[in-house]
């Protein structure tokens, strides 16, 4: 049955965009073109949500994460002139914080929801006081046009002309779903989050491979974090990523932990937010700002009382792991 | 009585010690940026506690604080992570706004009560949106809270930029509540404080000596026995996210009803986030709430003198308000004391 949504999911989407292409093929490129840098914070943010709990651990504070490295590779960026530079330090400070959360959720066993809400109020405080005005970064990351695939008739203007930060995101979201579900450190890091004691009865270092994954998932956070204030925006203002860390949670169950299905699940946040911004260019539909901006928050919690109760979380999430407990 | 003394005693060591350590953090970064911490501090407290004035400014600024603290505490109790106080609270305030415009020649004596009702009314009805999809979907209090608090901020602003907006006016504002809703002030201290101190131990006393409050106890400390025991999960979580939404409702309102007399977007920033510092340094106990409100409302209200005078930005207060909130909750400082205490926690996951 899953196969099958799926396919309906993918021949229905297809046949759609073949028909508004055969309608109006300059918007409807327009419209799915910039669907992608809608959905790629979300998609990159939720696959933090992936790392992080299929090995067990609940991680609420991807939010906070995203908005510390994108503060952090911003101003360096701009110090620094050298938006490359600023990058390199978004994602270690990503980095950081998934050690911070590591070591609160595996080595203090603190309650993982607390946890995070906890980074989310810090990195609120860090990033708000520390804020500067009047700083810039020389530009943002450029897009790339790719030789070959930029010249596919219908396809190849979608998918060219995106900046690097979002090619290297694409490429690491289906990297993991190889590395999650191909590889030996896939199967351990999934049997951690569902079984920690047979895992470890199996030879596998529980607390280890849930650190390694944490910090790694920062990295990705901090990636995220980083795509936002370096290449979508080019700016930073307090608490400007809005929620995303959040809607990547709800994203994340949606699809269902897994990196493809959770990748889709962003397209199609991305989709709904670039075809209301169509329609509001369009004057077809006259709706308040306000109400364009509630868009996202609304489908979070639309999709997550649909799909929650279907969907089965990893099953030894959100507990600690105690080597003794039989 | 002696053994009292010394619990409690002991569970004022880790919040006291927590606020001294982030204070030492605090200083370190004010004098990093080149100003002088000692006068920062000294500014901080003596404008927040050393006058009259001061401590009146101080109480005005912790009602609404010792109120959405109790709304995340009364929550926190349950087993809930209620992070939307802020959305709750924004809708109170709004709602109590309408009621004090739109209601004209009401004696006060009905006036206010039937504003606070509206937003106690207006806040719960938030909540409970959460409340039922925890208890009937299984979806997470955290995400829709905060989804929630996003959605009634737009629609806020958008109620206070056309439906209800003050006529002429070119700012995105409601009009002015009658003079018959305003809660006054007594012997110069504001009325509303009173309101939420009755409010806490309203709260303690359900904790203590009611059924509701054993039930509420009994889930939020362990779900499945609660439940064996044959308590209703569904109907604890509704009604205690009900109880917070009402609490951070009213919060809404008294701000609106005794200080700002009108509902305008930009007011209310942050009160509802605060209250989940608050109640995290309370440790969820409700008469606990009311210290660590006054010292919270306090530190707020004179961040802008000490701005003036110590030459440190505002934003300091919420970077040592995250920083006491890490040292509270994370067990290093219980490590290092050597002591067993119980740390806070919820049921983690996503679907229990």
């Amino acid at each position: 049955m899953r196969f099958r949504l799926s396919y309906f999911v993918i021949i229905t989407s297809i046949l759609l965009f073949a028909y508004f292409y055969s309608q109006n093929s300059i918007v409807t490129s327009s419209v799915v073109f910039t669907a992608i840098p809608f959905a790629l914070p979300l998609a990159l943010a939720a696959m933090v949500g992936v790392m992080c709990e299929r090995t067990g651990i609940v991680n609420i504070g991807i939010e906070g994460t995203m908005l510390v490295s994108a503060f952090t590779a911003f101003f360096l960026g701009a110090i620094l002139k050298n938006i490359s530079a600023g990058l390199f330090v978004g994602i270690m400070t990503g980095v950081l914080v998934g050690l911070l959360l590591s070591v609160m959720t595996i080595t203090w066993k603190m309650d993982q929801i607390i946890a995070g809400v906890i980074i989310n109020i810090m990195a609120a405080g860090i990033t708000s006081f520390l804020y500067r005005q009047n700083y810039s970064i020389p530009s943002t990351f450029t897009p790339i046009d790719i030789p070959v695939i930029g010249d596919i008739p219908v396809v190849g203007p979608i998918i060219s002309n995106h900046g690097p930060i979002t090619y290297l995101g694409i490429i690491f979201i289906f990297g993991l779903w190889v590395a999650l579900y191909k590889t030996p450190w896939g199967l351990r890091s999934r049997s951690v989050g569902e079984h920690p004691s047979s895992a470890d009865t199996a030879g596998v270092s529980v607390v280890r491979l849930r650190y390694i994954n944490v910090t790694i998932a920062g990295a990705v956070g901090g990636l995220a974090g980083s795509y936002l204030a370096l290449e979508a925006v080019g700016i930073f203002e307090r608490g400007f990523t809005a929620g995303k860390g959040f809607t990547a949670l709800a994203i994340m169950i949606f699809g269902r932990w897994n990196p493809l299905g959770a990748f889709a699940a962003a397209l199609f946040f991305g989709l709904s937010q670039a075809v209301t911004n169509q329609l509001m260019i369009d004057e077809v539909v006259q709706i308040p700002q306000q109400f364009v901006t509630m868009l996202p928050y609304v489908l979070t919690i639309l999709i997550l009382a649909i799909s929650a109760g279907k969907v089965r979380p990893p099953a030894a999430e959100g507990i600690p792991y105690e080597k003794e407990k039989v | 009585m002696a053994m009292m003394q010394r619990v409690k005693l002991q569970s004022l060591t880790v919040p006291l010690l927590s606020l001294l350590i982030a204070f030492l953090f605090g200083s370190i970064l004010i004098a990093l940026q080149g100003s002088d911490p000692l006068l920062a501090y000294q500014v901080l407290f003596t404008k927040a506690f050393g006058s009259i004035e001061g401590i009146a400014t101080t109480l005005a600024k912790a009602t609404p604080l010792i109120l959405s603290g109790l709304a995340v505490a009364i929550c926190l109790r349950a087993g809930l992570f209620n992070i939307g106080a802020q959305g709750q609270l924004i809708s109170g305030a709004l709602a109590s706004a309408w009621a004090g415009y739109s209601f004209v020649g009401l004696p006060f004596l009905i006036h206010i009560p039937l504003a606070l009702l509206f937003g106690a009314f207006f806040g719960s009805l938030v909540a409970l949106v959460a409340g039922l999809l925890k208890a009937y979907r299984g979806v997470h209090e955290v995400i829709t809270t905060i989804m929630l608090n996003s959605i009634v901020i737009a629609l806020a602003d958008y109620l206070a930029s056309t439906p209800f907006k003050e006529p002429d006016q070119p700012i995105t504002r409601t009009p002015k509540i009658e003079e018959s809703a305003r809660i006054p002030d007594i012997f110069g201290l504001p009325f509303g404080f009173f309101i939420a101190i009755a409010i806490s131990v309203a709260f303690w006393w359900l904790m203590r000596r009611t059924t509701t409050g054993f039930r509420i106890e009994t889930i939020g400390r362990n779900r499945s026995a609660g439940w064996y025991a044959g308590i209703s999960v569904k109907r604890v979580i509704i009604s205690s996210m009900l109880l917070g939404g009402a609490t951070a409702g009213i919060a809404g309102a008294v701000e609106t009803l005794s200080i700002t007399g009108r509902f305008e977007p930009a007011f209310n920033a942050g009160l509802g986030f605060d209250g989940i510092t608050v109640a995290l340094l309370a440790r969820a106990n409700p008469l606990g709430v009311i210290p660590a409100a006054i010292l919270i409302g306090g530190m707020r209200g004179a961040a802008s003198t000490m701005q003036f005078r110590a030459g440190v930005a505002p934003e300091i207060v919420d970077l040592l308000l995250a920083l006491i909130l890490f040292f509270v909750t994370a067990p290093i400082l219980l490590r290092l004391l050597k002591r067993k205490e119980e740390g806070i926690s919820l049921s983690s996951g996503w679907s229990n």
